[in-house]
């Protein structure tokens, strides 16, 4: 029997990129089929040709061995393609059943929509696939877990047979995760087709039948989780032997740099999003902030950093009260601080590379003579950093938002790192981010540990945490719950705390 | 591809299809289709609206398009010989040897520059606001407060040296325009208030107040029009040539404050911080900047620029203050910064191109009753096409521009 979906010799060209080179996938019925990948490799394109956002150069699309021509979103969801989008397509005000049928809402007489025979199906298809959710809840009320249900359920609910998952886990807690593994399996198992988009390299060998390794813009190989292992998959991916294992010596914590007491930080909804943290971080120290995205580490980082003041509560940084410090203090008393969301608030895209090295630095001399810039101070203080950091663009004058993700962000780490600090505040330093750079930015961490930095790294990534922390604090609805010392850590306790389960002998 | 196979297949295509692709992707090159398709839609209006037209259509559809083309060509030759002069007259002219007469022959282009002074400082206001993240809506009330402060330096100060009456007056209608961005400025930076409806709000505010004190207390003495008193010779500023040339010194203030906004903008860190907060307001504030400073010194240059542009008018050119002394020179100013691209030279083009527009338009319709509204109506389809630049683009088969040239100057617009 013909494979239900089978994509041959896909290239897709843009300016100046090949995305896919002569792509050649296919999939089974029933199978789940990891599509394995850095980012940039070319998946997210593969995948929206397939999705008919984009039109392949070259190539065919087969389903069931008939040749098919996706030209709209339209016409994928007619052929039975279903997409579950990294960010989630939900309108939050509106509730499950709502959403489930906007695009293709059924009526009723004069118009009148029918809200009753969706929420009926819905029922039907959580019973059958176990996705539990509650038809009438609004979106904004679920958590991030059951949100991606409801999305799953909007592809069952237009009859989809092939699923497409794009990076599905990124939100979720190991748990979530875990959970949402087996909704997979129970899918597969009830003969739909899902392809799984990741980076994640335990993922797909927990969870997947087959593996299509992709590397720049071409389909290495595809391979099964019996016969592949963690090395040999990143190896696929990179094009070389990749250390995996941050080397690091044991911590040798020394003076005390940031103090925090009983913090207290509304979000912008003015709620209490940090809500009475303390912790303590020492020179020579890598704390890591685990926890589910959302639970308060992104207004943490923001009151440290000076960018979002407390309400309540104390900040010290090196003896001296930052509590309500503007970001350039806090920056001037050496704090190195890379951003959670670098495009947002790490780089002025349209600025050239140069400028964004030294984007917080370029009022002091010698980048500035009295008030005026000094253009040839600055670019070679950029050259300087381009070549130390291996940034991979073609002068320093190229426009920041034309590098790759990793070259951003190492541009960001160049700027951070080069100047002499006492404290480095990193969130999500590798997030979305490829192999090779991920290494190159954790081993630099260690380096600046290893110098003496005190390191706060705020990371949703459990085993980037697990990996490097000396200490990992997790936090859960704006507080710590505990602070473990690497060596009585384990995945699945950091995992229950992340959940917000207490360990035994701690519940209040 | 690698390098070189790039380089090969470039090297079979013909140079001109290497430059043609150069050009369409260049930032230059809408702005121009976008006022070569304003002209031509310009030329077709033109005929449309031609009587001639229409009372022969009856009789021959085939003369009265020919007569359409007719009336538009008739306008553009008078449009252009309105703005730059008729060479035959000046050929005349000069045979004839009479001064007057020859100066009267170089007039028009004389005129252009004349008209092209206010839109130079407007266009610098508007886009050391765009520059800035700002959308400066308010550069019309902006002129006619630095027109009020100037004017009446102008006329209360007597006997001073013109060395120094002249910059007094200057600087205090700049001072007036900056007053006026301030406010909306501060209302931003403080409040969250919206620059755009608090600068639309502060133009009625200027236009009411320049009704109240023509009326009572600026009041020419002895006339019952609204009409504020002369200002002193001292403070007008220097002329060229004898009657009708009006060219003045303002054109050569306008011109070094464009390079003075350039310097300021790109090469000092003031400059930056601006240019930063209005690039991405989020990464200037992780980068230590003060937002709140910024937005106000901004609205407070940007003002003081458009108070240049009302300073310049009266101290050059009308001499005492109007009700009506600026056509619309701070709205159009607006789609000129868009012109320029935010970019002082862009602007000082623009507004040489606007000036000139108005100044033929102006002789446009004292010669072939063309409705000077016409230049209104090909300013705002220049200016629909350049604010959406896709348009322009698939009208010519152009290819998308470089990635790198963010559309900076579209934020701003009701953006965040």
């Amino acid at each position: 029997m013909a494979p239900i979906l089978e994509l041959e010799g896909i290239t897709k060209r843009f300016p100046g990129v090949l995305a896919n080179d002569n792509i050649r996938f296919s999939l089974e019925e029933g199978e789940i089929h990891g599509l394995l990948g850095e980012n940039g490799a070319g998946k997210t394109t593969l995948m929206n040709i397939l999705y008919g956002l984009y039109h392949p150069d070259e190539g065919k699309i087969r389903i069931r061995g008939q040749s098919v021509r996706i030209a709209s979103s339209g016409d994928a969801i007619r052929a039975g393609i279903g997409m579950v989008h990294q960010h989630f397509m939900l309108i939050p005000v509106f509730t499950v059943t709502e959403n489930v049928m906007l695009g293709d809402e059924p009526t009723g007489f004069a118009g009148i929509l029918d809200r009753e025979s969706t929420a009926k199906r819905i029922r039907e298809i959580s019973s059958t696939y176990g996705l539990e959710v509650d038809p009438g809840a609004h979106v904004s009320t679920l958590p991030v877990g059951v949100q991606q249900r409801v999305e799953i359920i909007k592809l069952l609910y237009r009859e989809a047979n092939i699923l497409i998952f794009d990076e599905p886990t990124s939100v979720l807690t190991p748990q979530e995760a875990d959970q949402l593994f087996r909704i997979m399996r129970s899918l597969a198992e009830s003969g739909k087709s899902i392809i799984f988009i990741t980076h994640k390299l335990r993922e797909v060998l927990d969870v997947c039948d087959r593996i299509t390794v992709i590397r720049q813009g071409r389909a290495i190989g595809t391979t099964t989780p019996q016969k592949a292992d963690n090395r040999k998959l990143a190896s696929m991916m990179v094009g070389r032997e990749v250390v995996l294992e941050v080397k690091k010596s044991k911590a040798k914590p020394s003076a005390l740099t940031l103090r925090v007491e009983n913090l207290k930080v509304l979000s912008d909804r003015n709620t209490l999003a940090v809500n009475g943290l303390s912790f303590d971080l020492r020179g020579g120290e890598i704390l890591g902030i685990a926890g589910v995205q959302g639970n308060g580490q992104t207004e943490l980082v923001e009151a440290l950093t000076g960018l979002r003041h407390p309400v309540e509560g104390r900040i010290e940084l090196l003896g001296a009260d930052v509590t309500r410090g503007t970001p350039r203090q806090i920056t001037e008393l050496g704090t190195a601080h890379i951003p959670e969301d670098r495009q947002r608030d790490g780089l002025v895209l349209s600025y050239p590379v140069a400028d964004n090295l030294v984007l917080n630095t370029y009022y002091i001399q010698p980048f500035t003579e009295r008030v005026v810039l000094q253009p040839d101070a600055i670019l070679r203080y950029s050259e300087g950093l381009i070549d130390a950091f291996d940034i991979r663009t073609p002068s320093s004058l190229v426009d920041v938002g034309n590098l790759s993700g990793g070259n951003q962000q190492k541009v960001i780490v160049a700027r951070e790192l080069s100047r002499p600090i006492k404290l480095l505040i990193a969130a999500q330093p590798t997030r979305g981010l490829d192999v090779g750079s991920i290494e190159y930015i954790h081993s630099r961490l260690v380096e600046k540990r290893d110098q003496g930095v005190a390191v706060l790294l705020v990371s949703t990534e459990l085993d980037e945490i697990m990996q490097l922390s000396d200490r990992i604090a997790v936090m859960y609805r704006g507080q710590i719950v505990d602070v473990v010392a690497i060596e009585e850590a384990s995945k699945e306790r950091i995992g229950l705390l992340m959940a917000g389960v207490l360990s035994e002998g701690q519940k209040a | 591809m690698t390098d070189a196979e790039k380089k090969a297949k470039n090297a079979k295509k013909s140079a001109i299809s290497v430059f043609f692709e150069e050009v369409s992707r260049s930032s230059l090159i809408v702005p121009i289709l976008a006022i070569l398709s304003g002209l031509l839609l310009g030329g077709i209006l033109v005929g449309l609206s031609s009587e001639s037209v229409y009372s022969v259509w009856s009789q021959s559809p085939f003369l009265a398009i020919s007569n359409g083309f007719k009336a538009a060509w008739e306008s553009y030759v008078t449009l252009v010989t309105g703005a730059l002069g008729s060479p035959s007259r000046i050929i005349a002219a000069i045979q004839g040897g009479d001064g007057l007469e020859i100066r009267r022959a170089f007039n028009p282009i004389f005129e252009s520059l004349v008209r092209s002074i206010p839109y130079i400082f407007g266009g610098l206001a508007v886009s050391l606001g765009f520059r800035s993240g700002l959308f400066n809506i308010g550069v019309e009330g902006q002129i006619f407060m630095g027109g009020i402060f100037s004017v009446w330096v102008g006329y209360s100060f007597t006997g001073l040296p013109a060395l120094i009456h002249i910059p007094f007056a200057f600087v205090a209608g700049a001072l007036g325009g900056a007053l006026w961005g301030f406010i909306p400025g501060l209302l931003k930076a403080k409040t969250g208030g919206h620059e755009v409806i608090n600068t639309i709000m502060m133009n009625y505010v200027a236009f009411r107040l320049t009704d109240w004190l023509l009326r009572e207390p600026m009041r020419r003495e002895g006339s019952t029009n609204p009409l504020s008193p002369i200002i002193e010779e001292s403070a007008m500023l220097p002329q060229f040539f004898d009657e009708p040339i009006r060219f003045h010194f303002g054109f050569f203030i306008a011109l070094a404050v464009a390079a003075l906004v350039y310097w300021f903008l790109f090469k000092t860190k003031w400059g930056f911080d601006l240019r930063t907060v209005g690039a991405n307001p989020h990464a200037a504030r992780y980068a230590g900047m003060n937002i709140v400073r910024s937005t106000i010194v901004a609205m407070s240059l940007s003002g003081a620029l458009a108070g240049m542009a009302g300073a310049n008018e009266l101290l050059g050119v009308n001499h005492h203050l109007s009700q009506s002394f600026s056509p619309g020179y701070g709205f159009d100013s607006i789609a000129l910064a868009l012109l320029g691209r935010n970019h002082p030279l862009g602007v000082v083009l623009a507004a040489l191109l606007f000036g000139t527009l108005r100044n033929g338009a102006t002789r446009m319709q004292a010669a072939a009753g063309i409705p000077i509204d016409i230049i209104s109506v090909m300013q705002a389809i220049i200016l629909a096409f350049i604010a959406a630049p896709a348009i322009v683009r698939t009208i010519f088969r152009l290819k998308e521009p470089r990635k790198a040239e963010a559309e900076i100057h579209v934020r701003g617009w009701g953006g965040s």
